[in-house]
């Protein structure tokens, strides 16, 4: 497979770095172009007409949108290093924990807007909370160092975003709930995940991310008000 | 050994209906399980812990939960018949984004069509008008979103049609004035055995719907 590979993402989005750690990991060389999400460029308009979104995975001059579909796309194609089991059973396993992740997005969008206190803050804690013991409860039942076993897949790479993005949003709420005492082995796995070299080497500045980060939610609580 | 096939079902859920589709595409012979989702059973919260939603396939004792999930999951264990994905790996890549779309951009939307009043209704109207153009367009002039034959696409939206009539009543709007190419689109699917099996009639979602405003006070 020769044909060019680019990838359109934005530096601190989490859905950008998904796909550019599915590439890293097989292997596979690209282009990255970065986009400013304010001020959409003609090409990102031309490749994703649909969503106006990044990541666009551009291969071969054919763009292909949505992390999650890209994630899929870029297993059928680059087969090394395989990051979705070949067993059927255990393949919508994983498939269903990596729509986890899309399914509870709300509710982490819920905690971000949140103060960390007040009835809303509290209840948005709250369902946070019970997607982490769900987690949880998948990793002691696995009982293994990943999602995926020793090494990681496509569902640690879904849920990827929690060992650092989360951090900089505890950070912004003032609310600390991926706690090592009641979450042992989801903590574990986040700091694991984190120290990963693809993954390492990839991560945005964490200060950087921070400051972006309260820029974003400054102007979501002000637009949900 | 012969498989053990049971589908957790609700009749009106549009998801069950995907997964009903693919498995009569495909021949397989099921036990269906009607499911009150008022009063879950037991074997619903015990397949489907985390949601505790219908549907869910159960193959020889084994839950697959998520309807699209599902439908990927028979494409793959009965490869033998009726591909329901295309092979070559871009194609294929079209067809779930088209089908993620459908999620996130129909179905998600389709509740609050009915459910919602006034402005807000208005709105949430609009939005899902929107989307079903934006599908049209991929449509095209093609028979199916999957170009000659029914495919995953198709497979994906065609059950929420069943809905149109309750959405048009509650909303106030008409597919065929909006969107006459779904119209057609639709109508070519239901003369399939595989689609006209799995679908309720129209009169009976809309029975369910006055049904569930009744319920709700609404």
């Amino acid at each position: 497979m020769g044909e060019e590979v680019k990838l359109l993402g934005f530096w601190a989005s989490p859905y950008s770095q998904r796909v550019i750690w599915a590439l890293k990991l097989k292997g596979v060389e690209y282009e990255y172009i970065e986009e400013d999400i304010s001020n959409k460029s003609e090409l990102l308009l031309q490749y994703n007409p649909v969503h106006k979104k990044i990541p666009v995975l551009v291969h071969g001059g054919k763009p292909i949108c949505e992390s999650l579909v890209i994630l899929e796309y870029i297993e059928e194609t680059w087969p090394q290093t395989p990051l979705l089991p070949k067993d059927p059973y255990e393949r919508a396993l994983a498939r269903f924990w990596m729509q986890f992740a899309v399914e509870k997005a709300p509710a982490f969008g819920s905690f971000f807007t949140s103060t960390g206190g007040g009835e809303k803050g509290e209840k948005a804690a709250k369902e946070v909370v019970e997607v982490f013991k769900i987690l949880e409860e998948q990793l002691t039942l696995g009982n293994t160092k990943f999602f995926g076993g020793e090494t990681i897949n496509m569902v640690d790479i879904s849920h990827g975003w929690l060992p650092h993005w989360f951090e900089c949003i505890e950070q912004l709420v003032g609310l600390k709930l991926l706690d090592p005492k009641t979450l042992p082995r989801l903590h574990t796995w986040a700091q694991d995940f984190k120290q990963l070299p693809i993954i390492k080497e990839s991560l945005p500045d964490y200060d950087r991310l921070l400051i972006h980060m309260k820029s974003v939610r400054e102007k979501m609580m002000i637009s949900t008000k | 050994m012969e498989d053990k096939v049971v589908l957790l079902d609700f009749w009106p859920s549009s998801y069950a209906m995907r997964v009903k589709i693919a498995l009569a595409e495909k021949d397989i012979q099921y036990e269906v399980k009607e499911e009150n989702l008022s009063n879950k059973s037991s074997l619903l919260l015990e397949m489907n812990p985390v949601h505790s939603m219908i549907p869910v396939l159960i193959h020889n004792g084994k839950p697959i939960c998520e309807s699209l999930n599902i439908v990927y999951y028979i494409d793959q264990v009965w490869s033998h018949k009726s591909p329901l994905l295309p092979s070559d790996p871009y194609q294929q890549s079209q067809a779930r984004f088209w089908a993620d779309y459908i999620d996130k951009k129909i179905y998600s939307l389709g509740k609050r069509v009915w459910k919602s009043k006034g402005d807000e209704q208005e709105a949430v109207k609009k939005e899902f008008i929107e989307n079903l153009k934006t599908l049209e367009g991929e449509l095209g002039d093609k028979l199916y979103f999957g170009g000659d034959k029914f495919g995953l696409v198709d497979l994906a939206l065609v059950p929420i049609t069943s809905w149109f009539y309750s959405f048009e009543i509650c909303a106030n709007y008409s597919t065929e004035s909006e969107c006459p190419k779904i119209v057609e689109w639709a109508k070519r699917c239901m003369e399939k055995d595989s689609v006209a099996k799995s679908l309720p009639h129209p009169n009976k979602i809309y029975d369910f719907v006055l049904l569930l405003k009744k319920i709700y006070g609404l």
